[in-house]
């Protein structure tokens, strides 16, 4: 049975799918800060422009039927592993149309259907619990694997390092990916961190580790696809370090005022999605002509979702009590 | 109960609970500090290692919070895994995964999540461990929306109860009072000794006042009720989320006294919703005001003679209801009495 989210995760097969994905996210969450900006939207919320490539790259390289665990700053994720830009949004908008009808919010976003468990609003809690995923493929014998997607703040708490160190000594098929994308919420990281690759703390649990350019889609899925492989294989578990870069402030408030005088242009000289598409172009996969009518499609792709999303209706108060329970 | 029923220590019912849950579904599996190699620290888990393997008996690091989280995961994903909190004051390193993951995913899948986990704590005072090592905590559980809170009192409640919170779908809170591990009593095995979550058990009956206790306090409140010059209803709740309120309704409606006898700080322990429920629920048929028998508000001492006494006695909770039902007024504690 084909639902649109094991459609368009099926689609990631395809670089130019990968690169409208990337467009999409960047999009999306261009559009979202903007509803939040315009007052739309209450609450808040974290985007994630200048991280697509690890995102994809992810998307790409495992299957729907492997668990992962991801941040607060999970738009991105959710949309690369199938999620519907409007059931992301209507759960940002808090709509019925959203993943879990609105009542979650920007933070808590899930469809088990393509492995995506709820998205943690805690940072580092979302480690242990791939990794009781991937106990569990152990248990019942699958193939299955876990991903754990973290950024660089939450090397700094318990979890990290208990389930680094778990995960080593009961050779869990699980996948540590740290978006290391400078900040953790308003602080950069060497301010915070001891030490400059976050891929060194795994020779503490002697575990493999490697690093990857984040903003580099084909790197991010072919290396990943790589261990991924090994990873399924039994060979244990692996912390991949994504080097990237967050474009925006921690939340939908900061603008980012800390960051070092011309860090942000630096990057955006390497921003991901720029960057595929020249390299696509080149290799004459695609042309000029048709990466922009693809970034337009995409921008009336996402306004449609918008329209969709404040078009549908708001959740009755009976949902707050539903699903409270399990029967 | 007849001929043939076993008789079996807390731990002892403990472990079969575990055993029979494990050969009747392989997807439990038991895993946390020695439960494995060395068959648990209480003994709760001996010999299940060797009868159902190293996959699914499993021996964690020192890692409350990674195990605790491991087991959210391992629910959401096909299991119905059951973690050993050595004593329940190490759930603080692991209550996130507890009260803010796994309680909610439920819901914050849209129901398409289930987390069918137990954890298991060993909790309370009498042995001598220090404060670091008597709470019973369960004030740290209750108020969580999707968290099951339960506490057995006896070998049957301990084997009922445990093999409830495996199969229930929703995380589940087991209280084991550690005092009580060695206590031996009839157990009714397989289906028949399963204790529905939700649902307290009358231990004694009687008209003067109706006695709400828990886990550890009920033996302490039935033999005190046994001797006294008044006669009581004594209900072990079993299950303190969700609480059985029809029951203590129905017996306080009659007895038209409540006294709650529990193992808690005078302040903010479980007993404090009970009664305000039933102030709410009978106040105009009350006879007297509905009391607390608690614990004091210090940390639990060592000394032997003062851990004795820290712990609601036999003494105190008949002292107390003598005076209620003479008095009508509620009777001070013994450490507010000067002469104490």
């Amino acid at each position: 049975m084909s639902t649109p989210e094991l459609t368009r995760r099926a689609a990631l097969d395809g670089r130019i799918a990968r690169f409208d994905r990337m467009v999409e996210i960047r999009e999306f969450e261009d559009r979202t800060k903007d509803l939040f900006g315009e007052g739309l939207v209450h609450g808040t919320t974290h985007t994630a422009q200048g991280q697509e490539a690890v995102a994809v790259g992810l998307a790409s390289a495992i299957l729907p039927t492997d668990t992962v665990t991801c941040t607060y700053r999970g738009h991105g994720i959710a949309l690369s592993l199938g999620m519907t830009p409007e059931t992301v949004l209507g759960e940002i908008v808090g709509r019925t149309i959203g993943s879990i009808g609105g009542v979650g919010g920007s933070m808590h976003l899930c469809d088990p259907e393509i492995g995506l468990l709820p998205t943690f609003a805690i940072v580092g809690a979302g480690l242990p619990v791939a990794a009781g995923a991937a106990y569990s493929a152990q248990v019942r014998g699958t193939d299955d694997i876990a991903v754990a997607v973290f950024g660089d703040g939450s090397t700094n708490i318990g979890a990290f390092h208990e389930t680094m160190n778990i995960a080593a000594v009961w050779n869990l098929p699980l996948v540590f990916l740290c978006e290391n994308n400078v900040y953790g919420e308003y602080s950069r990281y060497n301010l915070t961190t001891p030490v400059d690759d976050i891929a060194v703390r795994a020779t503490s649990y002697n575990m493999r580790s490697l690093i990857l350019d984040g903003q580099d889609v084909d790197v991010m899925a072919s290396s990943l696809a790589a261990e991924v492989a090994k990873v399924r294989d039994g060979v244990g578990p692996v912390l991949v370090e994504a080097k990237t870069y967050r474009y925006a402030g921690h939340s939908r408030a900061d603008t980012a005022p800390y960051r070092p005088e011309g860090e942000f242009d630096q990057w955006l000289e390497r921003d991901p999605i720029d960057t595929f598409e020249r390299r696509l172009v080149d290799e004459g996969v695609l042309d000029g002509g048709g990466a922009e009518a693809l970034r337009a499609e995409v921008a009336q792709r996402i306004a449609t979702a918008v329209e969709t999303v404040f078009a549908a209706p708001e959740p009755g108060v009976d949902s707050m009590f539903t699903n409270v329970w399990a029967d | 109960m007849g001929a043939g029923v076993p008789k079996l220590r807390t731990r002892q019912a403990v472990l079969a609970a575990l055993t029979d849950e494990m050969r009747d579904d392989p997807a439990v599996v038991v895993f946390g500090e020695d439960v494995a190699v060395a068959g648990g620290p209480f003994k709760t888990s001996e010999g299940l290692l060797e009868e159902f393997g190293p996959l699914r008996v499993r021996d964690t690091p020192i890692s409350e919070m990674a195990f605790m989280g491991m087991a959210v995961g391992a629910a959401s994903t096909g299991l119905r895994p059951v973690v050993e909190i050595m004593f329940v004051e190490f759930l603080g390193v692991a209550l996130d995964q507890l009260t803010t993951e796994g309680a909610f995913f439920h819901y914050l899948s849209g129901g398409r999540i289930r987390v069918p986990m137990t954890m298991r704590a060993s909790v309370g005072a009498g042995l001598g461990f220090g404060l670091q090592h008597s709470r019973t905590l369960e004030q740290w559980l209750v108020g969580t929306p999707g968290l099951k809170v339960v506490s057995p009192s006896d070998p049957q409640t301990a084997y009922g109860l445990l093999r409830a919170a495996i199969r229930d779908d929703n995380p589940v809170a087991v209280l084991e009072p550690r005092a009580l591990y060695a206590e031996r009593g009839e157990v009714v095995t397989g289906e028949e000794g399963i204790v529905p979550i939700g649902t307290a058990r009358t231990v004694a009956t009687g008209t003067d006042v109706t006695i709400v206790t828990l886990g550890q306090m009920t033996g302490v409140a039935t033999r005190t009720a046994a001797a006294a010059a008044w006669s009581a209803d004594v209900i072990d709740l079993c299950t303190l989320v969700p609480w059985d309120r029809p029951t203590v309704l129905e017996s306080v409606a009659r007895t038209g006294r409540l006294v709650v006898v529990e193992q808690s700080p005078w302040s903010g322990g479980w007993g404090t919703e009970i009664v305000a429920a039933v102030t709410a629920e009978l106040f105009g048929q009350l006879s007297a005001p509905p009391i607390r028998i608690t614990c004091p508000d210090v940390p639990v001492p060592f000394n032997k003679e003062l851990e004795a006494r820290y712990l609601p006695t036999p003494g105190e909770v008949d002292r107390q209801i003598t005076e209620l039902l003479d008095t009508g007024r509620r009777p001070l504690a013994w450490w507010e009495r000067t002469n104490r």
